[in-house]
């Protein structure tokens, strides 16, 4: 089903949720992540905003880039603010679709309670966490996010430290507790996948989460160009698999293909820079304990599959330009 | 029709008839029985609103912030810790200019823990851009409660309905739940013109960067002082309605001839008025009830004062280090006028110690002791080693 150049679908013009001119850094993943889920979302919206990035570089007064009604009110509260927007949509028989967004800062961690009531009292509310790992807004401190052994500004690596000491949280396990009708990881390297990800959500009568892992360059250490590789990277490694998880047991997943080692992930970012020096038996533990983790990930999702799989990591979401897919 | 009724149960009916869009719950002692009683009026179909039984006192204010922003009239109440797990959304709701109505079971704060009365949680919000009026006794609670709404919509600034925990909150007293037609005809359906709407998206809760930032603050100031003549207002207006005032700014009972006053908030008043009625005190008093904390009334202050040669400010709240925090602000408040009252600055009734009514006589007196602040009825003989 790929469009050509004549196809009248290819000359209809997209909605913009979040328009261009705002003053997010040049490869930003969550400024990309934001804008694929509001043209998927549509424009009978409302958004909520935690505090971080997203409403910096999108809201300085008396600017805005954002063309959906958007609210902005604390760091940790971007859960109960879109619940009490969507108790008032109830209240007046209006039907737009609430959608809540944060970072990992705001999500995991400090808003991390507000997320479980709202999905506790199912409230119809699409939540939509832009994962760049640590807290980027403040300057790249950890969060309980940030992969194990990278390093953040609250994390260096130095003699007694190889970056950070704990594991990545396992959200989505927390979130499929809560038994919610639709929960899933997206990731900006898979377009499609993410806004048909986005669509399913919006269908939804009830409480949905979707985790979008988003790369932060500056945070991260890699070239602003680098984003959709260094994303694709983290799944085809099985770092960040992508799946679809429906009333908390696992729906679907990404199947991957062809597995990358993690170290061809981790070598491209200077957060992990530390563990590719020579001779130290510290990193090559760390690159070991990476690899068992993202190890850990593929059996436990059954993310190798069986049988050819035209749906996966290598095809479903690659850019083409100038032709149709290859068969 | 009169009524003997709890004063939680009767603020929550009082809500309750202001016909809330969305109300969040959360259970604080002694603030509970109002989100339970508003509970039940929903079980039973007596009141039709988005009641949202959040997890924390920070997810109520934040859903009764939402609520507002996307159009709702939205109501929620706490006490003490609870004010405090929210002071950062209650500064968002003022700064974002949103209309919400809060009940403060007025309790004392911790370490060391205490369930009971005293001005800890309110005062430490002082700060908080939102209007915060007193009650004296459950009549006036139910009936700011429902002059509160109109107030909130009038100014486009949230308010805090501040009532004594157990006080009033758990006390029985006859009083008057006006009738729907009255509160209808008193308060039109809300209609909020920065609404998060589809149709005409606006940002709400953008960044303001140091080039805008005095502005916001210098508005929201000037919004808390407009307050004033819509409190006047509205209290009028109620009172042409319902028969009854619940005090306006402030009011001023006792002897016009009183060469000393006596200045409280809440229902410390009541006691005193019982006290003024009942009682031979050796000397008369001039009562002024200060109903509005914020905005601080300045100028009704000094009227109210006029004549003075002396005032004693009844605190139920201390800032460690300083002295009582009502005392400070009239002070400041009356500074540079001209034959202004000596100014003595008690507190009396910390965490729940009874006040009787034989305090008002021993407040009279306070200006004859001339001995700075203090704690009035505090015991030395149970300081042990530490006095």
């Amino acid at each position: 089903m790929n469009q050509t150049p004549n196809d009248p679908r290819s000359r209809q013009p997209r909605f913009r949720g979040l328009e261009a001119g705002h003053r997010a850094c040049q490869g930003c993943g969550e400024a990309l992540a934001a804008r694929l889920v509001t043209e998927a979302a549509g424009p009978d919206v409302i958004l909520t905003n935690a505090t971080g990035c997203l409403e910096v570089f999108t809201t300085s007064w008396p600017q805005s880039a954002w063309r959906v009604p958007w609210l902005h009110s604390l760091f940790e509260n971007s859960a109960a603010i879109a619940s009490g927007v969507e108790a008032a949509l109830k209240a007046q028989g209006r039907r737009s679709k609430v959608i809540a967004m944060g970072g990992d800062g705001g999500t995991f961690d400090i808003g991390f309670q507000a997320l479980s009531g709202m999905l506790e009292r199912m409230h119809n509310v699409l939540y939509v966490c832009y994962d760049n790992e640590a807290y980027m807004n403040t300057g790249i401190q950890r969060s309980s996010s940030t992969p194990h052994a990278a390093m953040t500004t609250t994390s260096p690596p130095g003699k007694e430290r190889m970056g950070k000491r704990h594991l990545k949280k396992d959200l989505l396990s927390i979130i499929a507790a809560h038994h919610i009708p639709y929960a899933a990881s997206a990731s900006v390297a898979y377009p499609q996948d993410l806004r048909r990800k986005v669509r399913r959500a919006m269908e939804i009568d009830g409480p949905t989460f979707l985790l979008v892992h988003s790369p932060c360059p500056l945070g991260w250490g890699h070239d602003g160009s680098e984003t959709i590789q260094v994303a694709r990277l983290a799944v085809q490694c099985g770092l960040f698999p992508l799946v679809e998880l429906e009333r908390g047991e696992v729906a679907s997943v990404m199947p991957l293909r062809q597995k990358a080692p993690v170290t061809e992930y981790l070598r491209l970012q200077t957060r992990f820079r530390h563990l590719f020096v020579d001779d130290d038996h510290r990193a090559r533990e760390e690159r070991e304990h990476l690899q068992a983790l993202a190890d850990y990930n593929v059996e436990r999702y059954g993310l190798t599959g069986d049988g050819d799989d035209p749906f996966d990591a290598d095809g479903a979401d690659t850019v083409r330009r100038g032709g149709p897919a290859r068969a | 029709m009169l009524e003997a009724l709890e004063g939680s149960a009767a603020v929550a009916r009082a809500v309750a008839r202001c016909r809330p869009g969305v109300v969040a719950a959360y259970p604080i002692t002694p603030q509970t029985h109002i989100v339970e009683n508003i509970s039940k009026l929903v079980a039973d179909g007596k009141l039709h609103t988005e009641l949202v039984s959040v997890e924390s006192e920070f997810s109520a204010a934040s859903v009764a912030l939402g609520a507002s922003a996307a159009g709702s009239r939205a109501y929620t109440a706490s006490s003490s810790q609870g004010i405090l797990l929210m002071t950062e959304v209650l500064f968002n709701i003022s700064g974002m200019r949103l209309p919400v109505v809060l009940t403060c079971a007025n309790r004392a704060i911790g370490a060391p823990i205490n369930i009971w009365n005293d001005h800890s949680d309110s005062m430490a919000v002082r700060d908080c851009g939102w209007i915060q009026l007193h009650c004296a006794d459950n009549q006036e609670a139910v009936d700011t409660s429902i002059q509160a709404f109109r107030i909130a919509e009038a100014a486009e600034l949230p308010v805090m309905v501040c009532m004594d925990g157990f006080v009033l909150t758990h006390t029985l007293e006859t009083l008057e739940i006006p009738d729907q037609d009255m509160v209808d005809q008193y308060l039109p359906p809300f209609h909020f013109g920065r609404m998060l709407d589809p149709r005409n998206p606006l940002s709400l809760g953008t960044l303001v960067g140091p080039e805008y930032f005095s502005e916001t603050r210098h508005l929201a100031h000037q919004a808390l002082l407009d307050a004033a003549s819509i409190i006047v207002d509205a209290d009028r207006q109620w009172q042409e309605l319902s028969g009854r005032s619940a005090g306006g700014l402030l009011t001023v009972e006792g002897p016009k001839d009183a060469r000393i006053g006596v200045l409280a908030m809440g229902s410390l008043v009541s006691t005193f008025r019982a006290a003024m009625e009942g009682t031979q005190t050796s000397a008369p008093g001039r009562l002024i009830n200060l109903r509005a904390f914020r905005p601080l009334p300045v100028d009704s202050l000094r009227q109210a004062c006029d004549g003075l040669s002396d005032l004693v400010v009844v605190d139920r709240a201390i800032s460690p280090g300083f002295g009582g925090v009502l005392g400070g602000e009239i002070r400041a408040a009356l500074s540079g006028m001209t034959q202004a009252p000596r100014i003595h600055n008690v507190a009396i009734g910390l965490g729940g110690r009874d006040v009787p009514m034989e305090m008002w006589g021993r407040l009279l007196n306070v200006p004859a002791e001339d001995a700075g602040f203090r704690i009035l009825d505090l015991e030395p003989a149970k300081l042990g080693d530490a006095s």
